[in-house]
């Protein structure tokens, strides 16, 4: 973590390169540096010290959990995490996950390109009415159609199945790519189109080998929220996705954390908890910087 | 209604310009495709259980049964005297109170600490180890958040909880064995909290790019008319950025009326006496484990009009905000 903190272009853009030392601040500088660094150190403990702590509970033993919360494990094994890995199923709900989010994933991009293009570059009556009703879709709470949703799903007979949950993604999924992409695809310059046709390219074959490999910061921006939204997706699955071999990760470790208590094995909720959190971290580390870049580029336009 | 819509720019304008063209074969095809497909989706998965569930609302549907009889605004009538449903209500609009303007004013201040906050010599520049302190506290947003609850379930817990452990250990022996989300003096803010800890980050680093987008030269300028650090954040960085908190603040809204996750994570039952019970999670409850589709539709209803009221407040806030901000600019 610490080789990513040390590259701090970003938040030396708006200034002059600094020159001199840094013991050029006054007597206040000094007392409100102290202060901003304090109170920033405290947030960042009160961020990193649970995930430490749940870290090393995951290798105790329930006696020592139970005995107390600081105690370091007698012996340093991962006995917890084969539980949770094999016993709890997390292994499966694991797969599940993977599954599910990476077909919703490459299919809600595809369609979301597909209809943001469409709707940005092209135009045809009813136009504006599809691109507001998707903006509505973005706002109102999915709970409202969660009952009705339910029935759908079952009478084309894809409740409680994978591919009922990824259609599900897709769809509420698709707004907010739709929305993202269409003020993506509107930035590209109408001269490319034309030289395209110009060039007896057609429509497909414009889109596909000239418009979309252009929109690729925009789809990659798109893509990582997605991915962390829909990894992290709870109500969906919880409501439609009722058949515990179907589990995604994050209902599969809500229930198995209701189960834990009653069977009082915490070291492995622990090793759990671990192994839900340690890919999120490899992406979120990997993609950081892009991550934070979307984040300014993409939500609030 | 719509968050956004205000802030993107107007359609027609632009593809105007372009000529219409013949309609050919590989056109139709392509347009018929492209739509077709996506729209199919959204139509069936997220349209039309919409428009379903304001009829639904207005039924006794226990779900199973294909008979219901439409009821009229029944339901609603009911929600107004079901005293769990109107402590769910009270509940969320608490949340939608304090989550939201708490959050804010965290992230504001560290984006203001790591962006603007640094010595008032030199060029405008945040504190040291800014970066560090960006991906910190950036990290929550990436982990689920039903994690989040269960970690924290983890923390508050009586007896093998971190955070008694650390409040024994420093001599305040009070707290031995204190129930955070069991009392109904303190699972409210405690979970508020949760809350507030998971979204602080994706908060401050929006804030941290929109701060970077305001000119330097203003905070120059205020420098050298000698302003304070608490006079800038409140003069400067708060008009120029309050777009993104507008935004800002309806998202939380938004995530404050819904906190299904957070609480079903923490407090599956809706804590003591009700004192944690949300509208979401009631109407999963009267839902699925009760079989009282029509009843829990009619509480989806009043959950999305809340939104809608949320937003509209938010809205009204910011234009009379700006509105004085612009009049005194004048003066």
């Amino acid at each position: 973590m610490t080789t990513l903190t040390t590259n701090g272009a970003a938040d030396t853009s708006t200034e002059p390169p600094r020159r001199g030392g840094r013991a050029t601040g006054t007597g206040g500088d000094v007392a409100v540096s102290t202060t901003s660094h304090t109170l920033l150190v405290i947030w960042s403990v009160v961020v990193i010290v649970p995930f430490l702590w749940v870290l090393l509970s995951s290798f105790k033993t329930s006696q020592e959990i139970l005995a107390s919360p600081f105690s370091l494990p007698a012996e340093w094994s991962f006995r917890n995490y084969a539980a949770a890995w094999t016993d709890a199923g997390i292994g499966r709900f694991f797969l599940n996950t993977v599954v599910v989010v990476g077909c919703a994933l490459a299919i809600v991009m595809l369609l979301g390109a597909m209809c943001a293009y469409v709707l940005a570059r092209y135009r045809f009556p009813g136009n504006r009415l599809i691109y507001n009703s998707m903006l509505a879709g973005l706002t109102f709470p999915i709970f409202l159609a969660i009952v009705p949703l339910f029935f759908i799903l079952r009478n084309f007979g894809l409740l409680n199945t994978l591919p009922g949950l990824i259609l599900t993604y897709v769809a509420f999924a698709l707004p907010f790519t739709v929305f993202f992409l269409h003020s993506f695809f509107r930035t590209l310059p109408d001269e490319i189109y034309e030289a395209a046709v110009m060039d007896g390219a057609g429509e497909w074959r414009t889109f596909f080998q000239v418009m979309l490999p252009m929109a690729r910061p925009g789809m990659a921006s798109v893509a990582i929220f997605n991915f962390l939204g829909l990894w992290n997706q709870f109500l969906l699955p919880v409501a439609l996705n009722t058949n515990q071999d179907n589990y995604v990760l994050t209902q599969g470790m809500a229930t198995f954390a209701s189960q834990a208590g009653y069977s009082v094995d915490f070291g492995a909720l622990f090793a759990a908890v671990v192994l839900t959190v340690v890919p999120v971290l490899v992406v979120y580390l990997i993609f950081q910087r892009r991550l934070e870049g979307s984040v300014d580029k993409g939500t609030f336009r | 209604m719509t968050i956004t819509l205000t802030s993107t720019p107007a359609g027609p304008a632009r593809t105007g310009r372009r000529r219409r063209r013949k309609l050919t074969f590989d056109r139709a095809s392509f347009m018929a495709v492209f739509l077709v497909l996506p729209l199919t989706i959204f139509v069936l998965f997220v349209v039309s259980p919409f428009v379903q569930a304001l009829y639904f609302a207005m039924t006794d549907w226990s779900g199973f049964s294909p008979d219901m009889a439409f009821v009229g605004l029944d339901n609603f009538t009911k929600l107004l005297h079901d005293d769990v449903f109107l402590r769910a209500v009270r509940n969320n609009v608490l949340l939608a109170i304090v989550v939201p303007f708490v959050t804010i004013v965290v992230a504001l201040a560290i984006a203001t600490m790591v962006t603007v906050g640094g010595p008032t010599k030199g060029g405008i520049r945040g504190v040291r180890g800014s970066s560090f302190y960006r991906v910190i506290s950036f990290f929550p947003y990436a982990v689920p958040a039903i994690v989040i609850g269960l970690i924290w379930a983890q923390v508050f817990d009586p007896a093998r909880g971190l955070l008694n452990g650390v409040l024994t250990a420093v001599g305040l022996d009070g707290f031995q064995d204190f129930p955070w989300l069991g009392d109904t003096a303190t699972a409210m803010p405690a979970s508020m909290f949760v809350m507030i800890w998971g979204c602080v980050g994706f908060y401050s680093v929006l804030f941290v790019a929109a701060i970077k987008g305001v000119p330097a030269e203003l905070y120059e300028a205020a420098r050298l008319d000698g302003a304070g650090r608490m006079r800038t954040a409140m003069a400067i960085t708060l008009p120029q950025i309050r777009d993104n908190v507008q935004t800002a603040y309806i998202y939380l809204g938004i995530l404050a009326l819904d906190a299904f996750v957070y609480m079903q994570a923490l407090n599956p039952s809706g804590g003591p006496n009700y004192a944690t019970l949300t509208m979401s999670q009631e109407l999963y409850m009267v839902a699925f484990r009760k079989g009282q589709f029509g009843y829990a539709t009619a509480m989806g209803v009043v959950l999305a009009v809340m939104t809608l009221l949320f937003a509209a407040i938010v809205f009204t806030v910011g234009r009379v905000a700006a509105g004085r901000a612009e009049g005194s600019a004048r003066r």
